[in-house]
C-alpha cells in the first residue's frame, strides 16, 4: 500500500510530464518554473529595493523621502492584473523585438520584479529607521565614511528586518499568479534559457480550473497544496526571524 | 594610493544608490504615465454607466461596477461581524499568550500567507460545488471574505490592544459591564484602526482576480440576484487583455477606473491610521 503511495507520490514529481488527458500529471517542469520566476525577480527587486531604502535613509534630499514613500506604498496596492496588463502590452512586445516571442521567463522575472520591489524598499526602510541614531553618530565620530556607516553599521543592524521583507516578497512573487498568467507564455517545460516560454504552477490551474474534473481536477489542487506548504514555510521562517530580533 | 581607492569606492556606491534609486522612480513614473494616458482616452461618464459591447471593445463597464460592488458588500457583510467578534475575543475575552489565543493567532498569519489562487480553489471547492452556490457573487464575495478576514482581524485586534489600560479600569470603576465598556469605550476608542483595517481589506478585494474567476465568474451580464454570476472589475480587465483582440483600450480604462478607486480609499485608510495615532499619543 505505502509502497504503492510513494511510488504514485514519485510519478507526481518526475513522471513523464503534465499531459492531463492521457493521466500524467507530473509537476516538476511548473515546479521549476515558479523557482526561476521568484529567484530571478528576487536577484534584481533585492538589491534595487534595498539600495533604494539606503537612498531614502541616507542620500535622499530631504523633500523627496515623503512622496517616494508615497509613492511606494501606492504601487505596493496596484493590483497584480494592472502589472499584467502593462507587461503584456509594453515590456513583452518590447523584449519580442529583442528576443522573440517576448513571453518569456525573463518577462515574468521582470514583472515580479516590479510587484515586489515596494515591499522589499518599504521594509527595508522601516528596518533601517529601527537602527538606532546613536550607533549611526558614534560611527560618523569614529570617521567612519558615509559608505563605511551604511555598510558597516546600518546595514548590518538591519538585516533580520530585510531579510523578512525578502522573505515575504518570496511568498508574494511564488503566489502570484495573473501577472505571470500574462507575460509568462504559459507552454509547460522546465526552462532551458530566459526567453523560454514557461508557465508556474499558479498560472496552470489558473487556466486549467475551468475544465479540469477527476484526477486532473484533484492535480491542480494538489498543486495548490504544495505552493501553500512552500509559503507557509517561508512563513515561519520569517516569524522565526522576527523572534530573534526581539531576542 | 589607498586613499584614492576608498574615495572611489565611496563615489562608485553613492553612484549606484542614486542610479537605483533613479532607475525606481524611472520605471515606476513609465507605467503609471502609460497607464494614465491610455485610460484617459477611453474614459468617461457613458464608459461608466453603459453595459460592454463586442465582448467589451465597445461600451462600458456598468454592470461590471454594479457586480463588483455586490461583490465586496457579501464579501464585507460576511467579514465585518466575524472579524469584530474574534478581535474582541482574542483580545478582550481570552488570555494574551493562551493556547487557544496563539493557535487561533497562528491560523491567521499562515490565511495572511496563502496565494489568493488557493483561495480560489478553495472557493469553489467549498462555496460552489460543496454548499452548491454555483458560480455566483454570494461565492466570489464569501471567498473574497475568507482572504479579508486575517487582514481584518489583526488590525481590529492591536486597536483594541492600545486603548489606554486606564480607561478600562474607569469604566469598571464605574460599574460599567464587560459588554458595555466593550460597546461604549473600547469599540469607539480603536474605531479609527478598525476603519483602516476594514480600507485595506477592500483594497486587497479589489485588487484581487485570481480567487474570483472560478468563484464569481465571467459573466458581464447586470445581474439580477446575488446568485447570478457576475465579472469584477479585475476579472474584465483580465478578460480583456488576454482573450479578446482589440480590447487593450478597454482594458487600459477598466484599469484607470480600479486605480483611482484604490488610491482613493488607500488615502482614507492612511488619514484614518495618522488620525489614529495621534488618539493614541494624546490618551497615553
Amino acid at each position: 500500500m505505502a509502497d504503492a503511495g510513494w511510488r504514485r507520490l514519485g510519478a507526481f514529481f518526475f513522471g513523464e510530464g503534465w499531459f492531463p488527458s492521457s493521466g500524467q500529471f507530473s509537476l516538476l517542469a511548473m515546479l521549476w518554473a515558479t523557482l526561476a520566476a521568484s529567484v530571478g525577480a528576487l536577484l534584481i527587486a533585492v538589491p534595487l529595493g534595498v539600495l533604494s531604502a539606503v537612498f531614502s535613509r541616507f542620500y535622499s534630499p530631504r523633500w523627496l523621502v515623503t512622496p517616494m514613500r508615497k509613492v511606494m506604498v501606492m504601487l505596493a496596492g496596484i493590483p497584480s492584473v494592472v502589472y499584467g496588463l502593462w507587461g503584456l502590452t509594453v515590456l513583452v512586445p518590447l523584449i519580442g523585438r529583442w528576443e522573440p516571442p517576448g513571453a518569456s521567463l525573463f518577462s515574468a522575472i521582470l514583472i515580479l520584479a516590479l510587484m515586489i520591489l515596494p515591499t522589499v524598499a518599504l521594509t527595508s526602510e522601516a528596518a533601517l529607521a529601527t537602527v538606532s541614531t546613536a550607533n549611526l553618530q558614534g560611527a560618523a565620530a569614529l570617521g567612519l565614511s558615509r559608505k563605511g556607516i551604511v555598510f558597516g553599521v546600518a546595514l548590518p543592524s538591519a538585516r533580520v528586518g530585510i531579510l523578512t521583507g525578502a522573505l515575504l516578497a518570496a511568498m508574494r512573487a511564488l503566489g502570484e499568479t495573473m501577472a505571470v498568467l500574462m507575460v509568462a507564455g504559459n507552454v509547460v517545460q522546465t526552462p532551458s534559457s530566459l526567453f523560454d516560454p514557461v508557465r508556474t504552477l499558479t498560472a496552470n490551474i489558473a487556466l486549467e480550473m475551468p475544465y479540469a474534473a477527476g484526477d486532473h481536477r484533484a492535480a491542480l489542487f494538489a498543486s495548490g497544496f504544495l505552493l501553500m506548504l512552500i509559503v507557509t514555510l517561508l512563513a515561519w521562517l520569517a516569524s522565526r526571524g522576527g523572534v530573534h530580533e526581539h531576542a | 594610493m589607498l586613499k584614492r581607492q576608498a574615495y572611489l569606492n565611496d563615489q562608485l556606491l553613492t553612484f549606484a544608490v542614486w542610479f537605483s534609486a533613479a532607475l525606481v522612480i524611472g520605471v515606476f513614473v513609465w507605467i503609471l504615465s502609460d497607464l494614465t494616458f491610455h485610460g484617459i482616452a477611453k474614459l468617461n461618464w457613458s464608459f461608466l454607466v453603459s453595459a460592454p459591447e463586442n465582448a467589451g471593445r465597445d461600451g462600458g463597464i456598468g454592470p461590471i461596477l454594479v457586480s463588483t460592488l455586490l461583490i465586496l458588500g457579501v464579501a464585507l457583510l460576511a467579514t465585518i461581524p466575524l472579524g469584530l467578534g474574534t478581535a474582541v475575543y482574542l483580545s478582550e475575552y481570552t488570555a494574551r499568550g493562551g493556547a487557544l489565543a496563539r493557535f487561533i493567532g497562528m491560523s491567521l498569519d499562515m490565511l495572511a500567507g496563502v496565494p489568493s489562487i488557493v483561495f480560489g480553489l478553495f472557493g469553489n471547492a467549498f462555496f460552489c460545488i460543496w454548499l452548491g452556490l454555483g458560480f455566483s457573487i454570494l461565492s466570489g464575495g464569501l471567498t473574497l471574505a475568507c482572504m479579508m478576514l486575517p487582514i481584518f482581524i489583526r488590525s481590529t485586534e492591536s486597536g483594541l490592544a492600545s486603548v489606554a489600560i486606564e480607561w478600562r479600569h474607569g469604566a469598571s470603576a464605574l460599574g460599567l459591564t464587560r459588554a458595555a465598556a466593550l460597546w461604549h469605550v473600547l469599540l469607539p476608542a480603536s474605531a479609527p484602526a478598525i476603519t483602516a483595517g476594514l480600507m485595506l481589506s477592500i483594497g486587497r478585494a479589489l485588487a484581487e482576480t485570481a480567487a474570483l474567476i472560478f468563484t464569481s465568474g465571467y459573466v458581464d451580464r447586470m445581474p439580477d440576484s446575488l446568485s447570478d454570476s457576475g465579472r469584477a472589475l479585475s476579472v474584465h480587465i483580465y478578460d480583456l487583455s488576454m482573450n479578446v483582440t482589440g480590447g487593450d483600450e478597454s482594458a487600459y480604462g477598466a484599469a484607470l477606473v480600479l486605480i483611482v478607486l484604490l488610491v482613493v480609499i488607500n488615502g482614507v485608510a492612511a488619514s484614518l491610521s495618522d488620525r489614529f495615532l495621534r488618539l493614541r499619543i494624546t490618551t497615553l
